[in-house]
C-alpha cells in the first residue's frame, strides 16, 4: 500500500524539503573525510605531549594549516548536514525543528570562520 | 488530525536488540558527539592562536579527568565513526548487504574501532599539551 500522494511522488522531495543533493553531499564530503581523518588523526597522535611553541611551528606550516582547513570545513558541512538529518528523524514539532536545524547551522558557519580565520592569520604571520 | 491515520513503525521495544541496529545508533550518537567536538577543535586552535598561557589553560582542562575522558570518547568517536562510514560507503555500492554480512562487518568494525582508538592512544600517549 503506497501512503505517498501522486504529487509527493512528482516532486521526488523527503522530508527536508530537498531530494539527491543532501544524500549526495553526505556522500561525497564522507569520501573526502576518509583520508582527511586519517591525516588529522595521525597528526594529533604525533602532536601529543608538544608545547606550545611546538604545535605553533606545527599550525604555521603552510600544509598543515591548509589540510586542517579542509578539513574543519569539510568534517561542519558533513556534521551538519547529518545533524539535520538527526532532527529531521526526531524532532516532530516543525517550529523545533527547523530552530534546531538553524542553531546547527549557524555553529557550523561560525566554528568554520573562527577555525579558518584562526589558521589564516597564523600564515600570513599574525 | 491526519498524523494520527500515519503508520507507525514497530516501537524499538519490540525487536530483540541485536549488534547491527546498536551499531546503526552508535552510529548517530556518535556523528553527534563528533559535531560537538569539531567545536572543541576550534576553541583548542583559538587558544593556540590566541597566546601560550591560552593554549597552557586548554592543555590544563584536557589534561584533567573530564578533558581526557572527553577526548578519550571523542577519539573513540571519530575512529568508529569514519570506520562505520566506509562501512556505509560500501554498503551504497550495494555490497554486503546480506544479513550475515552486515553481522560480520559490524563485528569487525567495532573490533576495529576499539583496537585502532587504543593504538592512538599508546602511540600518542596523551593529547597534544595534555601532559600524559
Amino acid at each position: 500500500m503506497r501512503y505517498r500522494t501522486p504529487l509527493s511522488v512528482a516532486r521526488g522531495l523527503g522530508s527536508s524539503g530537498n531530494g539527491l543533493g543532501h544524500w549526495w553531499m553526505q556522500r561525497l564530503t564522507a569520501i573526502a573525510l576518509v583520508p582527511l581523518v586519517l591525516w588529522f588523526v595521525v597528526s594529533m597522535v604525533s602532536l601529543s605531549g608538544q608545547n606550545h611553541e611546538q604545535v605553533m611551528l606545527w599550525l604555521r606550516s603552510l600544509p598543515h594549516s591548509v589540510v586542517l582547513s579542509i578539513f574543519l570545513v569539510v568534517s561542519l558541512y558533513h556534521a551538519n548536514l547529518g545533524l539535520q538529518a538527526i532532527f529531521e528523524d526526531y524532532i516532530q514539532a516543525r517550529w523545533l525543528q527547523l530552530s534546531a536545524r538553524i542553531i546547527a547551522a549557524f555553529a557550523a558557519v561560525l566554528a568554520g570562520f573562527a577555525g579558518v580565520f584562526s589558521l589564516l592569520g597564523l600564515a600570513f604571520g599574525g | 488530525m491526519p498524523m494520527n491515520e500515519r503508520p507507525l513503525s514497530p516501537h524499538l521495544q519490540i525487536y530483540k536488540l541485536e549488534l547491527p541496529m546498536v551499531l546503526s545508533g552508535l552510529h548517530r550518537i556518535t556523528g553527534i558527539a563528533l559535531s560537538v567536538g569539531s567545536l572543541l577543535l576550534v576553541v583548542w586552535i583559538m587558544s593556540a592562536v590566541h597566546s601560550a598561557a591560552a593554549f597552557a589553560g586548554m592543555s590544563r582542562f584536557l589534561g584533567g579527568f573530564i578533558g581526557q575522558l572527553l577526548l578519550f570518547g571523542w577519539s573513540f568517536s571519530l575512529i568508529y565513526h569514519s570506520v562505520n562510514g566506509v562501512r556505509h560507503l560500501i554498503w551504497d555500492t550495494g555490497r554486503l548487504l546480506e544479513i550475515k554480512q552486515i553481522h560480520t562487518s559490524g563485528k569487525v568494525v567495532l573490533a576495529l574501532s576499539i583496537v585502532l582508538t587504543l593504538l592512538a592512544w599508546v602511540l600518542g600517549g596523551g593529547f597534544p599539551g595534555g601532559g600524559v
